[in-house]
């Protein structure tokens, strides 16, 4: 029976269209043999809930250089929630202020990788958290 | 003093075993091949009298000018902008007060993105990434004590561009600048904005078209502003090599003056009004091989495709600005280190103008603190080091004309692909320079990954970190700016912004040049989302096909 692929959606959310990191997120994530589905830019928190709903997945991806992430990482939980998708897994990249990290893991974010981070130790955080 | 020997290339010694060098191979930064040694072998049949010359003389390897950075330093212009257009004006004036040379304005998204700062999808963005300009009377408090007559301003603007210019205008003419004397730069390049930044508003044809508008005006209006700043910069941090940085640019450069004929142009008219940005990446040969490139391409671009007998067109100028890529998070101190090399071969390859980024840029917009060192870096190169003393210092350097040579050689090849699509605004539709990038940086990230590639303190030399003080944007530039507006509409005269938004809609149904009916808007404090609106009725809005 074959194994279950780990299915993760890579968005951007907000006006920022720098996209460089989301797009090599998501072939890395892709190579590690991942689902992978982009949504492109200017994804509000709505797109980006109702596309997860949609596509059923175990993890979203946010791209956030912008510093609306306290806006946004909040409204997207809470839509999530709404929506009955509590056990998503939902991770931040970018550019975010130390002290700004506390607060996101509270709002419920799993992870946040800053600049500099290999796409292994991503690969290998996604991997423990949705071990078979 | 007898004139040393040519070597004789038939007894250089064989390169050493393998096994004594560091690497099998030696690659820059783009994974262009560098050799062990270079030599008059690496040069044979190159002609320095034609393709060196003298700086100031075709075909411009050497510089621009006769005298270069000895005549005049090039412009200390550093990027800045956030909050509200009075936190900014501050900023300005410090950066001024403390010898920079030129203003550069960074924008906020909604700005660049066509929204007032009250639009629903402003929230959370206000001042954040710049400064929140939404009306003329924003821009008016941007430059509140700062005359236009005395000061050239560069404005990193692209899909509102024309309407941001108007209000520029519109200020200077207030302030009663003489338009035919003001100068600066208009960012305005949207063909990358398709390829990198992603910033697009309306799709690419009536994009093209705004452009031109702004060509044309700014031949008849303001004969020494640049419309335009034809950037590779984005395109580099967007994961590009530097060959291709090169020839996207460039061949983006064509591509507006071939659009501008069309329309009945000739390319000596705007010519000379057209300008450049490049990235200063880390590979320091490469990037000053990558300058000297691009002036002798653009010679031979502007002579044999286009048949300009100007030399102020042939002439290409640009401003540099140094990697934002390449800082880290992580011991950001070292990013003053690699700013300044950066900087510094900008210099040597022949830069009109230069920003050179802050140390706290991979955490936020810089601090006062971090921004005072990135300007001084400049000065320290300018007067301490001796290298704005001789033009072209590194010219006649083996290895600096070769690599010159082969990364003409390489942008050529991509010119010639493009053409062969059609252009750039074909090869854009077939996504081929994006995918050309997304390609480039995946391949740099596994190099990273796999330690081929070493990035002090993130893959290697990785230490304890220690927190850094960052700029914190104020939260109340969105309720600031939200009152500003409701101000603005309750003291306006509505009928004038009805009647000049309904003058710019009928222009952009005709062929007529926008500038006029948008310089009437702005002035009758119609806001950049009205205006930005106005035209998004008539030319739609572009949604990329994306690649990964």
């Amino acid at each position: 029976m074959p194994d279950k692929r780990i299915r993760v959606l890579i968005a951007k959310p907000g006006l920022d269209g720098h996209d460089r990191g989301a797009k090599v997120i998501a072939r890395a994530l892709r190579d590690a043999g991942m689902e992978v589905i982009y949504t492109g830019l200017r994804q509000t928190p709505e797109m980006i809930a109702s596309a997860a709903v949609q596509e059923d997945v175990d993890v979203i991806g946010l791209s956030i250089l912008s510093g609306a992430h306290n806006t946004i990482c909040p409204q997207l939980m809470n839509l999530l929630k709404e929506k009955g998708m509590d056990d998503v897994t939902v991770l931040v990249g970018g550019i975010i202020p130390g002290a700004d990290i506390p607060v996101l893991k509270q709002a419920g974010i799993a992870e946040i990788f800053l600049p500099g981070t290999s796409t292994q130790d991503i690969v290998d955080f996604i991997h423990k958290k949705h071990a078979a | 003093m007898t004139v040393p020997e040519k070597p004789n290339t038939a007894t250089l010694a064989p390169a050493p075993p393998k096994n004594s060098e560091r690497q099998a191979e030696f690659t820059t930064i783009s994974g262009h091949a560098i050799r062990r040694l270079y030599t008059a072998a690496d040069l044979q049949g190159w002609d320095p009298a034609a393709q060196l010359a003298q700086p100031g003389e075709p075909p411009y390897t050497r510089g621009i000018h006769a005298t270069m950075h000895r005549g005049r330093l090039w412009t200390m212009r550093q990027f800045a902008g956030f909050g509200a257009a009075e936190d900014t004006n501050q900023r300005f004036r410090y950066l001024l007060s403390h010898g920079q040379t030129g203003l550069s304005t960074a924008f906020d998204l909604p700005t660049l993105m066509g929204y007032d700062s009250d639009h629903p999808l402003s929230e959370g963005e206000v001042g954040k990434c710049g400064v929140a300009i939404s009306s003329l009377a924003d821009m008016e408090v941007l430059f509140n004590q700062i005359p236009l007559a005395n000061v050239t301003t560069s404005m990193t603007i692209n899909s509102p561009a024309a309407v941001i210019w108007a209000m520029y205008l519109v200020v200077a003419e207030k302030q009663g600048a003489d338009w035919k004397k003001i100068s600066g730069t208009l960012q305005n390049d949207i063909l990358k904005e398709y390829i990198a930044q992603k910033e697009y508003i309306y799709p690419p044809e009536p994009s093209m078209r705004l452009v031109i508008d702004t060509f044309e005006f700014a031949v008849k209006q303001t004969p020494k502003f640049n419309p335009i700043s034809i950037s590779g910069y984005h395109i580099r941090e967007a994961g590009s090599t530097a060959i291709q940085e090169l020839a996207f640019t460039l061949r983006d450069g064509m591509e507006y003056i071939e659009w501008a004929m069309r329309r009945g142009m000739n390319v000596d008219e705007f010519g000379p009004q057209l300008s450049f940005f490049f990235n200063a990446h880390s590979d320091f040969f490469e990037e000053i091989a990558k300058y000297r490139a691009a002036r002798r391409i653009w010679h031979k671009a502007m002579t044999e495709r286009y048949g300009s007998t100007n030399a102020r067109t042939w002439a290409l100028r640009f401003h540099t600005q140094t990697a934002g890529c390449s800082l880290t998070a992580q011991q950001p101190y070292n990013n003053v280190v690699r700013t300044a090399l950066q900087a510094l071969s900008a210099v040597l390859g022949g830069t009109q103008s230069l920003h050179t980024n802050s140390l706290d840029e991979a955490w936020a917009l810089p601090t006062e603190f971090a921004a005072t060192i990135a300007l001084r870096t400049q000065q320290i190169i300018a007067h301490e080091t001796g290298v704005a003393n001789t033009v072209d210092a590194l010219g006649g350097s083996y290895f600096v004309e070769a690599l010159t040579n082969e990364v003409e050689a390489g942008a050529w090849d991509y010119i010639r692909k493009i053409d062969a699509m059609g252009g750039m605004v074909a090869a854009i539709d077939r996504s081929y320079p994006q995918r050309e990038i997304a390609e480039a940086s995946y391949r740099y990230q596994m190099e990273l990954d796999k330690k081929q590639k070493i990035m002090v303190g993130v893959n290697d030399f990785v230490s304890e970190e220690k927190t850094l003080d960052i700029l914190q944007i104020d939260d109340t530039v969105a309720h600031r700016q939200a009152a500003r507006l409701k101000k603005l509409r309750s003291e306006r005269s509505q009928e004038e912004v009805n009647r000049t938004l309904s003058a710019l809609r009928k222009a952009t149904k005709s062929t007529e040049n926008l500038m006029p009916a948008i310089y009437a808007a702005v002035k009758a404090y119609a806001t950049l989302g009205e205006i930005c609106d106005a035209m998004r009725d008539t030319f739609g809005t572009y949604e990329e096909v994306a690649i990964t």
